[in-house]
């Protein structure tokens, strides 16, 4: 039996001031709104940089209304020029991977709602939390600087492969300035992450309140957690990278510029630099980089799935073990990027065989969530339908993984549409989804305000048949060969492939437009929504025992006693379906992992 | 609103693997006689994954038309989690397994055989935004580069000094990488300045140019025709637009070719 006497908060006066409050505001809440908020900005931009792309790829000759404001050089007409396509396309990857799809899942998200699901007032550093933020937006806003250098953003793609991306000018537009503002950018980037993980993971592990033991954390909790150790390790090896590429380009050196090449028929001044290197540092980022951005919205609908299915998942354990393992496995598979880039033919085979083996954690997952609709009293809405939503996107993402993992197929498909389409489905749409359904589930809970669940469906409709209707074809275009990264389709072959082309175009444009009713529905619910109560979804974790919006310190000067698991329901013997957390009510427990 | 989800999840699924099982899109026929492993491996894999998308999408849309319900008292999965991580473990994961254990042999028969003997040498050479092929000549040996001396304009593509390496004098320089069908290529392959890569569809080969490092490819065509060669590795701003053509003949007419090409160097 716990003590019934919270221990009482270290007591602090609210914040004063606009600045304080709004702008360089210490409270975990208010940087996990600033983070989602950057990530809205950023998810537009690389939304419009799509459509711009689409379009030109479907009718090249078409001239796209406002792109010759942007640049009168790049898109002479409102016609991007082929070097123009590619540095939109490099920012777009750029802009959606980094500010999108890790901010906004993992820093958006886990900074408003850790804290409370672990019973803390706050995080251990608010400085530094307040410094992630605020180094991440420096970090954005260089990248978006660099659309009005001279010769605009790079062209290397978000990828960076040297040495086209550490020669400098000579190597094409965008390559000189542009590119050492994207490699800073990311650099700094880094930090404001590192900083960020730092706080994530000493919340986690200290600042837990009485009787919140590691297997009570919410699946949330955990999945951030675990994400936190990888961006710990991965962003502390990228940071450098992009160092040794800045150094390349101002300091004259040649990490990974070889000898003896010629440029333009110039022999370029470096010697002994490895091509290579840069593309093992960056994938040892860049494997881990997509499960920083999925295992955070697998937390997220986990989370929501369990609110709405009334029951706990088949096993709490086996799910956090499997994000667990996806994590370390996600360490030993990076190679698989580089099947056919020149290096040892057997290392190759050495890193398709982890790579396949995350088959065994993915589906381990994804059947725990299936198992566990059977059974249930699942609710529909918004939120859930998101969830559910995200679990077909990322089995149909996931299973193209088995053709990929194999260098013998790599031979057919890499660089082609069918990575392109895999990883939009696999990462970028199906942590899109976690996003929208965390903030169809959370939104009440931060603003005090329901989102109109009406509006809501619609958005999910438009935006499940449309990402189908997007991203499926592109395997097809893999299939038969389509070159990802062409501005574009002069080859014989691809002629024939352009019907597929324009539907995907016509697709983008519309699903693009549907999420205008999202950004709709957020603004409209802030101000005019219907009044929430405390606990809508009769939800069980934490952030349901306080107030929407919970004050400044979460739970008004006295931290919780945690009684029970984090999921609760279908409890016999209760008063209701379910037993908050922190209920001293005795009950048969559900499923206790203590 | 949950039956709507099970049947759009249903519909779905099979739109996607219309166009899979009728072949609808894919690769071209294969002219290589390391492809059909390859075409294979291909074709095992679509099973698998084709069955593991389907099953999971069909489940999933059954589960939620079933359970989303007010009334009914909550009860758990017969197999339990345990049945479903055995499942996953046996059905998914060794299959996997075993799957990249077979697609070996189609990889180690593209790279972990040496050339024959026999295999006739080519360079490749890739630049910002051509591929240029050289052929040894009748001295069967490829005269020195020296990148200093690249120069386009007098079409010095490789960086050849014929007046001082006698190695260099006979050596063919082409913009069509032209082979005798049947015969063993060995591709010689090195990148002028950032990185490119050799992919013809025809032939299940793709491979990176790496500056600063020498690689190689070895391969048989069968069919003779012309192929398309394009860039796959992002190279600069005309990327999309690098590509040469792979002409294979039989081994009189490439006797000629070759003639023809030495002659106008």
């Amino acid at each position: 039996m716990h003590d019934m006497h919270a221990p009482a908060a270290h007591h602090h006066a609210p914040p004063q001031g606009f600045v304080r409050n709004h702008l360089f505001s210490l409270d975990h809440k208010v940087i996990g709104i600033q983070y989602y908020g950057l990530a809205l900005l950023a998810v537009f931009i690389g939304m419009v940089l799509s459509w711009v792309m689409r379009l030109h790829l479907a009718w090249p000759a078409l001239s796209i209304p406002g792109l010759e404001l942007l640049s009168k050089n790049g898109a002479p007409g409102g016609v991007p020029t082929p070097e123009y396509y590619l540095q939109l396309m490099t920012m777009h990857g750029t802009i959606m991977v980094f500010f999108v799809l890790t901010t906004a899942p993992f820093a958006a998200f886990g900074n408003y709602f850790l804290p409370i699901q672990v019973g803390a007032e706050d995080m251990p550093f608010p400085h530094f939390n307040m410094m992630s933020f605020w180094v991440t937006f420096v970090a954005f806003c260089v990248a978006v600087a660099a659309f009005f250098v001279p010769d605009g953003p790079p062209l290397a793609g978000w990828t960076a492969y040297a040495p086209l991306s550490a020669l400098g000018p000579v190597a094409g537009p965008g390559e000189g300035l542009g590119q050492i503002l994207w490699a800073s950018s990311i650099g700094i980037f880094c930090i404001g992450q590192l900083l960020g993980a730092l706080n994530f993971i000493s919340t986690t592990l200290d600042m837990r309140c009485k009787g919140m033991s590691l297997m009570r954390m919410p699946l949330t909790v955990w999945a951030w957690f675990i994400t936190s150790a990888m961006g710990l390790t991965a962003f502390a090896v990228l940071m450098p990278a992009c160092i040794l590429l800045i150094l390349d380009h101002v300091a004259g050196t040649s990490f990974f510029v070889a000898s003896n090449l010629v440029v333009s028929d110039q022999l370029q001044p470096h010697s002994g630099g490895s091509t290579l290197l840069w593309q093992h540092l960056f994938w040892f980022f860049g494997h881990p980089e997509v499960y920083i951005a999925i295992v955070p919205a697998m937390g997220v609908v986990s989370h929501v799935l369990i609110t709405n299915m009334r029951r706990p998942m088949l096993s709490h354990r086996v799910l956090i073990y499997s994000m667990a393992a996806l994590a370390f496995l996600s360490y030993m598979v990076y190679g698989h990027h580089m099947f056919v880039s020149g290096m040892n033919p057997f290392s190759s085979i050495v890193f398709s065989f982890p790579t396949l083996a995350i088959t065994i954690p993915s589906t381990i997952i994804v059947l725990i969530w299936i198992g566990s609709l059977y059974g249930a009293r699942l609710r529909i809405n918004a939120a859930s339908l998101f969830a559910l939503g995200f679990i077909s996107l990322f089995v149909s993402g996931g299973v193209s993984g088995f053709f990929l993992a194999q260098p013998s197929l790599d031979l057919l498909l890499h660089a082609t549409y069918f990575v392109v389409g895999h990883f939009h489905l696999v990462m970028a749409v199906a942590a899109i989804f976690g996003i929208f359904s965390g903030t169809y589930f959370w939104f009440s809970k931060v603003t005090g305000r329901m989102m109109n669940e009406t509006l809501g469906k619609i958005h999910f409709w438009l935006t499940f048949v449309g990402a189908y209707c997007i991203f499926m074809p592109f395997h097809y275009l893999g299939l038969a060969g389509n070159v990802r990264r062409y501005q574009a389709f002069v080859n014989d072959f691809m002629g024939p492939l352009m019907p597929l082309h324009k539907f995907i175009s016509v697709a983008a444009v519309v699903t693009g437009f549907a999420q205008f009713i999202f950004l709709y529905n957020l603004i409209y619910s802030r101000f005019k929504g219907e009044k929430a109560t405390q606990n809508p979804w009769e939800a069980t974790s934490l952030e349901w025992t306080i107030p929407s919006p919970p004050p400044f310190d979460n739970f008004g000067g006295k931290l919780p006693v945690v009684y029970h698991d984090p999921y609760q329901y279908g409890v016999e013997g209760s008063s209701g379906d379910y037993v908050m957390q922190d209920s001293p009510e005795q009950i048969q427990t559900v499923h206790d992992e203590k | 609103m949950a039956k709507v989800f099970a049947v759009t999840v249903i519909l779905i699924a099979i739109a996607s693997a219309i166009p899979i099982l009728m072949h609808t899109w894919g690769p071209p026929v294969d002219i290589s006689t390391h492809g059909p492993l390859i075409d294979e491996q291909m074709s095992e894999t679509m099973a698998e994954a084709g069955i593991s998308f389907l099953a999971a999408q069909i489940i999933l849309a059954i589960f939620v038309w079933m359970f989303s319900r007010k009334e009914g008292k909550v009860r758990s999965f017969p197999g339990g989690a345990r049945g479903l991580v055995t499942a996953a473990i046996v059905l998914v994961g060794i299959e996997a397994m075993a799957l990249g254990a077979f697609g070996v042999k189609a990889w180690a028969s593209v790279y972990f055989t040496p050339p024959g003997p026999d295999a006739m040498p080519i360079q490749a050479q890739a630049g910002q935004f051509a591929f240029y092929f050289r052929y040894p000549g009748p001295d069967g040996r490829f005269g020195p580069l020296h990148p200093d001396l690249v120069n386009e304009g007098t079409q010095n593509f490789f960086g050849l000094d014929p007046d001082h390496d006698p190695d260099a004098k006979d050596d063919i320089v082409t913009a069509e990488l032209g082979i005798p069908v049947n015969k063993e290529i060995h591709l010689l392959m090195h990148s002028k300045d950032v990185g490119h890569s050799f992919d013809v569809r025809e032939l299940r080969i793709q491979q990176d140019f790496v500056p600063g490092l020498d690689v190689s490819v070895h391969f048989t065509a069968t069919k003779t025709g012309r192929y398309e060669i394009m860039c796959t590795q992002l190279c600069g701003l005309g990327h999309y637009n690098m590509k040469a053509y792979l002409n294979v003949m039989s081994q009189s007419d490439f006797d000629a070719w070759l003639k023809q090409q030495a002659s106008q160097q």
